[in-house]
């Protein structure tokens, strides 16, 4: 997974675009229409003290580690 | 005697239940509290014991946790069989971690301390999460260091020092809003470890004419350094009844030559209001570390040896399924809601270099391959107030 | 060698991330009049705004899945029994496109205050919602004058003054 010097400026400056430049985009999905995102079963990680033990045990008998975090979601209140 | 466990591992097992989930950024995360048992049964190996977790707002803009585990541990796997004797052992964990929520964005830092007789492990987090975008978008970037001290213990009896690590990792999450039904998350992560970074427990096989079997145990030695980096992409969907599907697949690599794929599906399904239902699958499987090997060919054939099955070439399944069951107390008054939950995991690791040397055989190398069969199993009470 | 790209992409991204403009809160302005509608009432008849002016009126959006909003509705209640007979008159927008969520909703959690249906979101898209809830507090002569995103306990202390100042011009 070695990645070059120019893909790692392409990326950042992407991200750059993407995070900073954009704020002229409207939301597409509106704040009245987030009924299913809300939904608990639509969460990444309904249950940190469940997932984060499963995580552990799969990691001492593996050799991979990480990316397992999720972020996010959206019912939009507040 | 420790747990047999990849020394790197010990740290990360912390920093798992540390990190957890970010949540929304525009919301503290909510309050509530679980209690947890947890018990792992496989390849001559249990591990039990209870986790709670505490979390509760303050105000406005702070959230504190805090989070208790334990691992009961009851150990004759295939390598304390090998080269030792069966133990047992206790492992306590403690988190706490602060959020802060200020606008849009949440910052959160936190503490893990994890002891055992022959392994002391401390670890700081840092994260921020910003939400954009109405709230479609949530941003996280996360630093953790570690620092573990390794000994030895023989008989229940400390014996000495072995050796110190250090570890940094580094994170970046992207939760995206794709539509009205389907969410996005991307996850990448680096990790560096320094220090010593193998199992001091653990040797190495090598091909020895001179014993009765064929084979003699000696010592292990991993190098000094390990960096991997990991990056995932998981997608969720809503079903129209009351379901949801979700998706996700992590590349892994490292300087020590091994790179793992992980593929998981999962489904999700309420019933009559209370139930939801869960199911899922997971196919895990990884190329060896370069200094990996089964059996040496004499002793010292390599700077670097290490027969670790967790850096052999494998491939595992793990199949899971999990019910929970919503209910509201009338009392007491203060909690709002409460779930009690059960799930099942049974894990099945088949190695493609890592020969079971307990079968004895003619020719040292030629045994069966070994396999893991493993059960998982959780129950816990949630309860939001 | 790898690493060290990888966290220089993570810092820099870091950077970017946090000097990257919060999307402005659009929606209505005040000072603006407010935009005139008619919507099914869950009593059964239609309410519409032009009926209205001469009295006070706080507009709240709502569902019946959004926490805040559930945890504003008993306190907005208060609110409306304490000065409906003052010239002040609160309505709840409930913007799900199935009513039968709310309609349940309501049964555990009566209000007193009318409650109106906008199924096809003609209303929340005339309005701008960009948050969960939102409040709008129109005054006597049909204006907007204060607009609120999201809910915490306390904001009903502002409502209260707002509401206040605007019955007493």
């Amino acid at each position: 997974m070695m990645v070059s010097k120019r893909q790692t400026t392409a990326i950042v400056l992407l991200a750059g675009l993407l995070l900073a430049g954009c704020s002229p985009i409207q939301p597409w999905v509106k704040p009245y229409e987030r009924e299913h995102l809300a939904d608990p079963i639509m969460s990444f990680d309904r249950s940190p003290i469940s997932s984060g033990y499963l995580d552990h045990v799969f990691e001492v008998r593996e050799g991979a580690r990480g990316a397992t975090g999720s972020v996010g979601g959206g019912c939009g209140c507040n | 005697m420790n747990t047999f466990q990849q020394q790197r591992v010990r740290w990360l097992i912390a920093l798992a239940f540390g990190l957890g989930a970010v949540g929304h950024a525009d919301v503290l995360p909510e309050d509530r509290s679980d209690v947890l048992y947890h018990r792992y049964d496989g390849g001559g190996l249990t591990v039990q014991g209870p986790s709670v977790l505490v979390r509760k707002k303050f105000g406005d803009s702070f959230s504190a946790s805090y989070q208790y585990y334990e691992d009961l541990i009851s150990s004759a796997s295939i390598d304390v069989v090998s080269q030792a004797s069966a133990y047992k052992e206790r492992r306590t964990q403690n988190n706490v971690g602060l959020d802060y929520l200020r606008g849009n964005t949440l910052y959160s830092i936190g503490w893990i301390n994890s002891n055992e007789p022959d392994y002391k492990s401390n670890t700081g987090f840092f994260n921020i999460s910003q939400s954009m975008f109405g709230d479609l978008t949530t941003v996280s970037f996360g630093f953790a260091e570690g620092w573990d001290k390794v000994g030895e213990v023989s008989k229940g009896v400390f014996q000495k020092f072995v050796g110190d690590a250090d570890h940094r990792n580094w994170s970046v999450g992207l939760s995206q809003v794709l539509t009205r039904n389907m969410l996005l998350g991307l996850n990448f992560e680096a990790d560096e470890n320094n220090g010593y970074l193998q199992n001091p427990y653990r040797g190495v096989r090598f091909v020895d004419p001179f014993s009765g079997k064929g084979y003699s145990f000696g010592a292990a030695v991993s190098p000094n350094t390990r960096t991997g980096i990991a990056g995932s992409a998981q997608l969720k969907y809503y079903l129209p009844w009351h379901a949801a599907v979700d998706g996700n697949y992590r590349l892994y690599n490292d300087t020590w030559g091994i790179t793992a794929n992980t593929a998981k599906l999962g489904y999700t399904q309420t019933l009559f209001t209370d139930w939801t239902l869960e199911a899922s699958a997971r196919y895990y499987w990884q190329t060896a570390a370069n200094f990996y090997s089964d059996l040496f060919p004499y002793q010292n054939s390599q700077n670097f040896m290490s027969r670790d099955r967790e850096l052999a070439q494998f491939h595992s399944l793990t199949l899971g399924l999990g019910a929970s069951y919503e209910f509201h107390p009338a009392w007491p008054r203060w909690i709002d809601k409460g779930t009690l939950n059960f799930n099942y995991n049974r894990m099945r690791i088949d190695y493609l270099d890592f020969h079971n040397n307990l079968i004895l055989s003619a020719v040292p190398g030629d045994e069966p391959l070994y396999t893991l069969d493993a059960s998982v199993m959780q129950f816990f009470i949630s309860f939001w107030y | 060698m790898r690493a060290d790209k990888l966290k220089l992409s993570i810092a820099l991204l870091a950077l970017t991330a946090a000097s990257a403009a919060a999307l402005p809160a659009a929606g209505i302005a005040t000072g603006t009049p407010a935009a005139a509608f008619a919507l099914p009432a869950a009593a059964g008849d239609t309410i519409s705004l032009a009926d209205l002016k001469g009295q006070v009126v706080l507009i709240n959006f709502w569902a019946s899945w959004c926490g805040p909003c559930r945890q504003e509705m008993p306190i907005l209640d208060q609110l409306y029994k304490k000065y409906k007979t003052a010239g002040f008159t609160l309505l709840g927008v409930n913007v799900e496109p199935k009513s039968a969520d709310a309609l349940s909703f309501l049964k555990a959690t009566p209000v007193s205050f009318p409650i109106l249906f906008d199924t096809q979101s003609k209303v929340s898209t005339l309005y701008e919602v960009t948050g969960m809830p939102s409040t709008v507090i129109i005054d006597r002569r049909g204006n907007v004058r204060y607009i609120h995103h999201g809910y915490k306990p306390g904001d009903e202390g502002e409502y209260l003054d707002q509401i206040r100042t605007l019955m007493r011009e």
